[in-house]
Parts: structure tokens; C-alpha cells; sequence
């Protein structure tokens, strides 16, 4: 029977040969990620009201991104209450490492084809690796760590191929603007993305990362990327083994809910105007519209690459005045590795506020929350109304590159004009 | 029980739900501020039995179960909407509120007065005298739902899992 990768995976967690879309079954979880916001201060309560432990220590990963630095009363409060639950439960604990999404591939611990959940709704971002993972709320999390399972309705595959390759200054954050502008927020009818064809091939594992991330924004349950050579030398890299890949792919004539095909060479590089990423548009049709904060930062726009991207506009230059640039490394290792390569000192130069390696401002959290009426452009997954700052806060999507070169010019602009 | 419907048009997401800013807080506190950038006065004004309608993709965005638990705790008795975003519908199943699709709302006005029929899949306009007709819920999550959520309808599976290995 043909089927495809989002089925091949489910049928296996769920002990069967094959499943069909639309049957709910009941899934084994191979691995439940959880964080400080909506895991442990919501799931122990539950748990201590069933009476039951974990269904299996090892298989949790947990990581402290949303209250961390921890500078507030109530932030340390839920910190030390992680902290506590994880010494407690013997759980795997990334404490500080950065945005769960990042530290979880960077561990090695996910593995292509491994059906996985996480306590927060970026977690298809785990479909880079060729892991069916999706997310769940605080409550359902409790029930997979107290059973190890999970329903699961088998969804159909929603296929989005881009042919050709993308142009210099076009990223995947891109391909998602456009593409929630293509298929709307609620394009992906929470059936399984995946997306194919020689440019998502030609990608690099943290711009997959970004796709699959942002499957969420297309309301797909998961984004996912068929495992290949690209994700073998990842998993490598990062010191995890690799499995066997040769059956992870959606078959040849399976049968999928809706084919798209985009041309990637035509692409120009994509914003989103207030307060929904659907409302996307290309860069040079937005009217010059002026900005004071430029904010490059969370699980989908402040990885090691994006860094290298925004550092390639801003070698050399200065911030328009008026304009604040606040950088958020999605995780430690990766602005590690930015400032061994000089990619931190840039930012320093051109007069950037370094934030802790979190969540931040993207979840609504810190001190750097937007001001009334402030207009900001952003690298991060969604602007809805409200969520970074004030609800007259104006927030417009583009990818590291293009906020970069907002910031540089005071207003947003093709970025693609500052790159030699 | 008869109530209101307040009505809302589509991809209402979570963090108009239940702010970020106040995710610190407990539900009480993020209850408070349900929907406010959309409708300054709904928790003020929402009362026990009245119901939420609204258009496509209703949840939108993240995964933080306070968006449904502010409705519960608001003592709103169901959503009816035309889609909801996954993630959404799933916490909603798990706290026991009760969620049901629309085909259509185009008969509903917003402060309709109205009762939701969760178990027979019907939203009875009172005042209109005409019923919207619901997709009924999946048996096994209808199982969830009625016991009051996904936390009393494990209580019930461990202590049945006891009594079992104690036989």
C-alpha cells in the first residue's frame, strides 16, 4: 500500500502496517518536549492529581526558554520550579541553552521518523528532521507523560513543491510569508505539510528548520521535510545517530489531499503587514513604511544562519537614527559560534542590543515589549495584535535580511538593494 | 441553559484569547482580558450560558490551553465555529469545553439569545425559532468531553487500570 511519510511514521508509532487518513489511532511517543511556560508548573499539578510518574524520564526533553533570564519575580519563581521538577524527575534539562525548537535538534536527540510532541505550537518544527511532531497543550501533555500515548486523527499530506532555486537575499522565512499569503492561516486544514522540490532540497537544515516551523502559521499539525544526505550530515554534526532513511518518503502515487507547485527563481523577498502573517506582500510594495525597532530574534529568525544573513547587511553600516536593533540568538550555541565568527561583533558595531538567548519578545515576555503605536519589523513567526507589545503596537514580518536592512534604512526596503 | 451569543469573525487566535502579557498570571487574571483588543467589554459582559460563534480558524497560533480555559472559566458552555485551528480544538476537547463546526453561521447575529445542544449537534437560535445544524463531534472525544475533560476521563482509565491488575 502507498503512503505517505506522515502515515509511514504514524503506522509504525501506532503498531500498525498501514493507516488511513481521517482514522483516529493511538500513537507510542517516541519523545515529549516540554518548557518552562506550559510544562512543568502546569503538567506536575496534573500528574500529582492522577497519582502517577512519568511513562518513561528519558524519553522527556525539557528546556527553559520563556521566563528566562529570569528578571522578574514570577519569571524566577517558574525558573526555580523547573529547575526543581527537572532534578526531581531526572528528566534531560537544557537550562538557558536558548528556544526549545533550536536546543532539541542541536541535541541529536530527535531523530527522522520519530513521532514526537511538544508543549507549544512551533513544534512541527521538528518535520526538518523527517520527525512527525506536532503540538499540544499543557493538559494533553500531561496525559502523554503519564501514558506515553497520544490520539491522532492520520492526517492527509498537503504536498508544496518549489522548483528553481531561490535568488541571492531570498531565504525560507521568504518562502512562509509568501506562501501564508498564497494558502491563508488556515491553509494547511491541520493535515501533515510536506514540502518538496529542488529549492527546499538546496536548503540548508536550519532554513528547513524555519519552514517547518512555520507550518504552524499555515495551520498544518506538522511541516515535514523527507529526511536525506542534508539531514544525515546534520545529525552528524550534532553528534546524533543517523537511522535509516531509505523508507522515510512518501511514495510514489500515494495519495495526497492537494499538490502546489511555486517557482522558487521568481520569488522576491516577502513582508507582512499587520496583524497576520497571511498578509504578506513583496518587500517593495510596502510603501517604505518607516520603523523603530527592528527585532531579529526567536526559534525562527535568530539561528546561527539568520545572524549570518543580518550580518551581511549590516557589515559596514550603521542603524538608521531613530531605529532600535534588538538580536535574540535563538540559542546559545549558535551565538557561540556567530561570535567566534565575528558575526556578534558586527552587530555590536552597528548598534544592536544583545537579548538573553529566549523567547522574549516574540511570546510577549521581557522588558523590551513593543510601546503603544510603536511600528516594528520582525524575523519572528507571527505579528498578531497585541502579542508583542501594546495592542496599537504595529508589527511587520520579513526575513532576518530584509529587517536588517530595515534597520539600516529606517524604512522596510528590498534588501537585496544592500547586497553586492 | 439559554444565553447570548457573541459572535466574531475569523482566525481569532490565542493571543487575542489569552494575552501573552498576562500568561504569567493565573487563569483568573488572564480571563480578565479575554479578547480585550477586539472587544474591550467581552469579560466584563459574558455570562454563565452564553456562547461564542464565530467564522474560520478560531485559535489560531499557539499552543497555550488558557485561550480555552478562559472561555471555560468565563462559564461560556461551548464554541461553535466554521474551522478551528488544531491545536486549539484538541486543548478544548481536553478541558471539556464543548466545540462544534458550523457548516454555516449565516443565520446567527451577534446577542442572538440561544441554546447549544452539544450531544445532538444543534445551536437552537431562541429568538429566531431556527436551529443551525453541528457536525457531531467524534464518539471518543464526545467520551473525553463528557467527563469533564481529559484529566477526570484518565482518573476514571487508571483507577478502571487498578481495579483491574487488583482483580
Amino acid at each position: 500500500m502507498k503512503q505517505t511519510l506522515a502515515q509511514k511514521i504514524i503506522a509504525r508509532a501506532a503498531g500498525r502496517d498501514h493507516v488511513t487518513a481521517g482514522e483516529v489511532v493511538t500513537a507510542k511517543v517516541d519523545l515529549a518536549m516540554i518548557h518552562d511556560s506550559g510544562g512543568p508548573r502546569r503538567v506536575a499539578p496534573i500528574l500529582k492529581e492522577l497519582g502517577v510518574g512519568l511513562w518513561d524520564k528519558d524519553k522527556v526533553f525539557l528546556v527553559s526558554d520563556h521566563f528566562v533570564p529570569g528578571d522578574t519575580e514570577e519569571g524566577a519563581s517558574i525558573l526555580a520550579l523547573t529547575r526543581t521538577w527537572a532534578r526531581d524527575t531526572g528528566v534531560r534539562f537544557h537550562d538557558g541553552q536558548g528556544i526549545c525548537h533550536v536546543v532539541l535538534p542541536e541535541s541529536g536527540q530527535l531523530q527522522p521518523g520519530m513521532f514526537a510532541v511538544g508543549g507549544d505550537s512551533h513544534s512541527p518544527t521538528g518535520g526538518a528532521m523527517g520527525a512527525f511532531m506536532f503540538g499540544i497543550g499543557a493538559t494533553e501533555m500531561a496525559g502523554v507523560l503519564a501514558t506515553g500515548e497520544i490520539w491522532v486523527k492520520v492526517p492527509e499530506t498537503i504536498r508544496i513543491a518549489w522548483t528553481g532555486q531561490l535568488g541571492d537575499g531570498l531565504m525560507a522565512k521568504d518562502i512562509m510569508l509568501a506562501l501564508c499569503g498564497r494558502l491563508g492561516m488556515d491553509g494547511g486544514k491541520y493535515q501533515a505539510i510536506e514540502y518538496t522540490g529542488e529549492a527546499i532540497k538546496a536548503l540548508s537544515m536550519q532554513e528547513r528548520m524555519t519552514l517547518s516551523n512555520m507550518a504552524a502559521e499555515l495551520g498544518g499539525q506538522t511541516g515535514l521535510v523527507a529526511p536525506d544526505e542534508v539531514t544525515a550530515a546534520f545529525l552528524r554534526s550534532v553528534g546524533g545517530a543517523v537511522p535509516d532513511l531509505s523508507d522515510l518518503h512518501t511514495d510514489e502515487g500515494a495519495e495526497v489531499l492537494e499538490d502546489h507547485t511555486f517557482d522558487a527563481t521568481a520569488l522576491a523577498p516577502q513582508v507582512a503587514a499587520p496583524h497576520s502573517p497571511a498578509n504578506a506582500m513583496p518587500a517593495d510594495e510596502a510603501g517604505k513604511t518607516a520603523v523603530s525597532v527592528a527585532y531579529i530574534g526567536a526559534c525562527t529568525g535568530a539561528k546561527y544562519e539568520d545572524l549570518q544573513a543580518a550580518a551581511r547587511i549590516l557589515k559596514g553600516r550603521k542603524l538608521a537614527a531613530g531605529v532600535e536593533l534588538l538580536v535574540a540568538p535563538s540559542s546559545k550555541r549558535d551565538q557561540d559560534r556567530a561570535t567566534q565568527e565575528g558575526i556578534m561583533a558586527v552587530f555590536e558595531a552597528a548598534g544592536a542590543k544583545v537579548l538573553p538567548n529566549a523567547c522574549g519578545i516574540c511570546a510577549g515576555y521581557g522588558t523590551h515589549r513593543l510601546d503603544a503605536d510603536v511600528t516594528c519589523i520582525s524575523s519572528t513567526a507571527r505579528n498578531f495584535k497585541g502579542r508583542m507589545g501594546e495592542a496599537s503596537s504595529q508589527v511587520w514580518l520579513g526575513s532576518p535580511l530584509t529587517v536588517a536592512a530595515a534597520a539600516v534604512a529606517g524604512h522596510i526596503v528590498d534588501p537585496r538593494e544592500m547586497l553586492s | 441553559m439559554s444565553g447570548r451569543i457573541f459572535l466574531f469573525g475569523d482566525d481569532i487566535d490565542t493571543d487575542q484569547l489569552a494575552p501573552g502579557q498576562y500568561m504569567r498570571g493565573g487563569i483568573e487574571a488572564i480571563a480578565t482580558h479575554c479578547l480585550e483588543a477586539i472587544r474591550p467589554e467581552f469579560a466584563q459582559t459574558v455570562r454563565p450560558g452564553d456562547i461564542v460563534v464565530a467564522g474560520r480558524n478560531f485559535g489560531a497560533g499557539s499552543s497555550r490551553e488558557q485561550a480555552a480555559e478562559a472561555l471555560r472559566h468565563l462559564q461560556v458552555v461551548g464554541v461553535v465555529a466554521l474551522s478551528f485551528a488544531g491545536i486549539f480544538y484538541r486543548n478544548a476537547v481536553n478541558l471539556g469545553l464543548p466545540i462544534l463546526i458550523a457548516p454555516s453561521i449565516d443565520d446567527v447575529a451577534d446577542g442572538d439569545t440561544a441554546t447549544l445542544d452539544p450531544e445532538g449537534g444543534v445551536l437552537r437560535l431562541t429568538t429566531k425559532g431556527t436551529d443551525v445544524a453541528l457536525e457531531p463531534m467524534p464518539e471518543n472525544l464526545r467520551a473525553i468531553i463528557n467527563n469533564g475533560g481529559l484529566v477526570p476521563h484518565l482518573k476514571k482509565r487508571i483507577a478502571a487500570e487498578h481495579k483491574g491488575t487488583a482483580e
